[in-house]
């Protein structure tokens, strides 16, 4: 085990067993500072699954997602902490181990852990509160009911009596396990801790150097491993020969490994296994393999994109949303404006490669494993490794980077079976970053070719986009898909959405607010073209179709993510954007100019403006502004405002340059130089206003993103440069 | 006297008996032999700055400088400026306004924002944009790494 990994949990058995396993001489490491402040482990009481306080009265909280950047490692032990109504200063939080029948859903992705944990989570706070009360009611004989709280004591006013949190852990642990749904709950005028800016709970460690990231996981005899795979999808291993590389310095083993249940576990593959990751590259480099790479046979980008010229030109998709009649509409419209438009592959990136570290041993399998999905990983080992899901432990480590990259546990299901191989040695899987590029599951491609029809008035009568996407046998896949209710679906009367599907062996995923990311350009970037045919502009004609207020859609469906979209809040934002950049006092010409996109996503309602200077070829990013809507609160004001400004870099680095190319099922890229990221010279200076309004808060780890890239596009055709239709931007080789 | 596969690095201000082949990019070394882990992997190509440590108290890209052309050079990691005086104010300034995100990239980036200071106490926006350049942060935390920085270095000045 680590030296400092963030392996501390609140569950005992774990601890005892993790120290067992790795020898009294580690086990100050995997110490929670509660525990290093008794000598005595029994000085530490488990309060509830996430509450745990020591005789000091130090209070330990457990994070239960994973820690991808998105700051719920500190925002939901903020709510923890608000409920069981503490100083934040005493809290200490652990991240807690994957165990489902403690903490449910563990998972990062979908921008849900607001959205889902803003009552389970205050809830989980004031059952630990209550238990509290309780201990000090039973204590002093005093009723409960004449019991208050405030940072860390429980109070009795008349008498002016307290008892600190640390001195009633002990009793408050034998107290009945309150019922959460009938837990009283503060009045969120109350708040001290939501709501306050507060620095995430690592930052300090990371400053240290710490060994925090799944890739810092260390322990005595751990073995390096590297995985050579086919260089294209879907190929197949025919032959190897592993004489040369089993020679090389420092290597241990090298192994032929079967492909198991498709890219997203394990494809065929052969591993170098070494003392240090080093070697085990250098070895690599000495296998002769033979593939047969038969099965991405024609799957080029250039293939993809004529295939799609030709649907677009028969113009016959299957049907996704009918409304009215919108081609008779267009046939008698006073105007009608046409394009197509395109985005491409594109990679995650994470800055942390893929990795993952797995010791199985009498059976059992234990892992480090920087996932966002601990659960899928689990759950693909037991059933294509044969380990039960109750013989493996997942440690959650700290995660450079998800992205939704780690939703697959690819990775995950890959050292488990080097594991398996090399029973009793702790191996650690590390991709290098071309492999990360070059086998991730792309954000897909797809091209729309939209018509819009305007009648005299310059009113939006009519609305048509013909979509190709990817996917197989006709169906889109889930991260290549467009919901029928599509912004402007159900606000214009004469709508048709059709869409085919291209057969592809890419393998594709969610990318930071899936679907969005690529649509939001298409529509508000086609948007801006019928406002300016309109004679106005995009905000104008979006505030006027969001005009009356209507609730499009459904609020739930079975992800939890439905797609209510509320047309009060878009005006919220929208005007709010408007204001805060100076919209309507903006200058033209000089090669300067102003765009605008919103977007709607992950239940939050965003409206961007950017200010760019164009010249030649040349684009510079002056100033963006932002205006959202999440909901009633923002938890963690640092976090969230991060979250923002950290999504407009990306969705400019996106639009800017950012291609995956492919020549039969190969990946033409393999690192920054030709999959380029935002740097900080290219990043503008960002505004963020919060419109709170009164809804139930959501997720902010996404929903930014989106309409950044029809802002930037739509400022540039504004500073007197091309309409950029066909992203990326600048196009790179 | 060291065998031909034997090297003694100082790092941070010890000596090191790394046994390993020459041509192991200093990065390797440093995190699998010495087990440092203020160092980080992120593109093996001097192209992210994940990796950046200084050298005789320059920044360099350990993870493409192989580790027999490092000779008597001092290597300098995160772990290695811990107690510096000018990296306190980096790190008081990068948690006053908690620069960070998935934090995977900040030790690269403190290690180039104190070789940025070192020389040039009062730097400008542009040149602070020049000397972070190299620095990729897949988060996208450079407003606030620009704006720590100038913290800091207002510090200097106050």
């Amino acid at each position: 085990m680590a030296t400092g990994q963030d392996a501390s949990t609140l569950d005992r058995r774990a601890f005892l067993k993790v120290s067992a396993l790795v020898g009294g001489g580690m086990a100050l490491s995997l110490t929670m500072p509660g525990m290093a402040r008794g000598a005595d482990s029994d000085e530490v009481v488990e309060l509830t699954d996430f509450v745990t306080i020591d005789h000091a009265g130090l209070i330990t909280i457990a994070a239960k997602n994973p820690e991808i950047g998105q700051g719920v490692k500190t925002s939901l032990p903020m709510l923890i902490a608000e409920e069981l109504d503490c100083a934040w200063d005493q809290v200490n939080v652990v991240q807690a181990d994957f165990d489902p029948s403690r903490y449910e859903r563990q998972r990062a992705g979908g921008s849900l852990a607001i959205r889902f944990e803003w009552l389970p989570m205050r809830q989980a706070g004031a059952a630990a509160r209550q238990m509290l009360v309780a201990a000090a009611a039973e204590t002093s004989g005093l009723p409960a009911s004449e019991l208050s709280t405030a940072s860390g004591f429980v109070r009795h006013s008349a008498s002016g009596r307290k008892w600190s949190y640390g001195e009633l852990a002990s009793a408050a642990a034998r107290q009945p396990a309150p019922d959460l749904a009938k837990v009283e709950l503060k009045d969120p005028k109350d708040f001290g801790i939501v709501g306050k800016p507060t620095v995430g709970v690592d930052s300090a460690r990371v400053l240290r150097g710490e060994a925090l990231f799944g890739i810092d996981t260390r322990m005595p005899g751990m073995l390096h491993a590297v995985l050579e795979t086919a260089p294209a999808h879907g190929g197949k291993l025919k032959s190897a020969d592993t004489s040369a590389a089993k020679a090389a310095r420092g290597v241990v083993a090298v192994l032929k490994l079967d492909g198991i249940g498709g890219p997203d576990a394990m494809t065929d593959c052969v591993a170098v296994i070494a003392t240090n990751h080093w070697y085990a590259e250098q070895a690599r480099k000495l296998l002769t393999l033979e593939w047969d790479l038969g099965a991405a046979k024609g799957h080029s980008l250039d293939a993809y994109a004529k295939e799609a010229a030709r649907l677009h030109d028969a113009d016959k998709g299957a049907e996704l949303r009918r409304d009215g009649d919108a081609p008779a509409r267009l046939a008698e419209a006073a105007k009608v404006v046409r394009a197509r438009y395109s985005y491409p592959f594109i990679a995650h990136a994470t800055l942390e490669p893929q990795n993952c570290t797995a010791l199985y041993k009498d059976g059992a399998l234990e892992m480090w494993a920087p996932t966002q999905t601990p659960d899928r990983g689990v759950g693909m080992i037991e059933k294509l490794l044969g380990i039960p899901a109750d013989r493996q432990t997942v440690h959650i480590t700290r995660i450079g980077g998800g992205f939704g990259r780690r939703l697959f546990a690819d990775f995950m299901v890959q050292a488990a079976a080097l594991a398996k191989a090399m029973p009793g040695k702790p191996v650690q899987l590390l991709w290098n970053r071309a492999e990360d590029i070059k086998r991730d599951f792309y954000r897909p491609g797809g091209w729309h070719s939209f018509a819009a029809g305007l009648d005299d008035d310059g009113k939006l009568i009519a609305f048509t986009d013909h979509f190709s996407t990817f996917g197989s046998e006709g169906k889109p896949h889930h991260s290549a898909s467009m919901q029928p209710i599509h912004f402007p679906a159900g606000l214009v009367e004469d709508l048709l959405y059709t869409m085919d599907v291209i057969d592809t062996v890419i393998p594709m995923g969610p990318l930071r607010a899936p679907g969005s990311n690529a649509l939001a350009h298409a529509f508000q970037g086609f948007l801006d073209e019928v406002a300016e045919a309109a004679g106005k502009d995009l905000p104008t004609l979006m505030l006027e179709l969001c005009a009356e207020d209507r609730v499009i859609g459904e609020d739930t469906n079975a992800w939890g993510t439905g797609w209510a979209f509320k047309t009060a809040r878009a005006r919220g934002v929208i005007e709010k954007v408007l204001k805060d950049s100076g919209w309507a006092k903006r200058g033209s010409g000089d090669g300067r100019g102003m765009g605008f996109g919103f977007y709607f996503s992950h239940q939050g309602y965003f409206a961007e403006v950017a200010d760019v200077s164009v010249e030649g070829e040349d684009v510079k990013v002056h100033k963006l502004w932002v205006a959202a809507d999440v909901g009633s609160h923002i938890v963690n004001p640092m976090g969230a405002e991060a979250q923002v400004t950290g999504a407009i870099v990306d969705g400019l680095a996106q639009a800017m340059g950012q291609r995956i190319s492919f020549t039969d099922g190969v990946i033409e890229q393999e690192n920054f130089d030709t999959f380029p990221l935002g740097r900080i010279s290219a990043t503008p200076e960002i505004s963020v206003s919060w419109v709170k309004t009164d809804n139930p808060p959501s997720g902010l780890g996404e929903p930014a993103l989106p309409p950044v890239v029809p802002a930037l596009t739509n400022a540039i055709y504004a500073a007197g440069g091309k309409r950029i239709r066909d992203l990326p931007i600048q196009s790179w080789t | 006297m060291l065998e031909e596969d034997e090297f003694m690095l100082v790092v941070n201000g010890e000596e090191r008996l790394i046994k390993a082949s020459a041509d192991m990019p200093l990065l390797w070394a440093l995190r699998q032999e010495v087990g440092l882990s203020g160092v980080k992997f992120g593109c093996g190509a001097g192209l992210c700055g994940a990796c950046t440590v200084h050298l005789d108290g320059s920044p360099v890209r350990s993870c493409v400088l192989p580790l027999g052309s490092v000779g008597s050079s001092e290597v300098t990691t995160l772990e290695g400026i811990q107690d510096d005086p000018l990296a306190e104010r980096l790190f008081d300034a990068w948690l006053e306004i908690d620069v960070m995100q998935c934090g995977y990239c900040q030790a690269g980036q403190i290690m180039s924002a104190h070789a940025l200071l070192k020389d040039n106490p009062t730097p400008s926006n542009e040149e602070i944009d020049m000397a972070m350049e190299g620095n990729i942060c897949r988060c996208g935390t450079y407003p606030r790494i620009r704006e720590a920085i100038r913290i800091a270095s207002e510090e200097e000045e106050a």
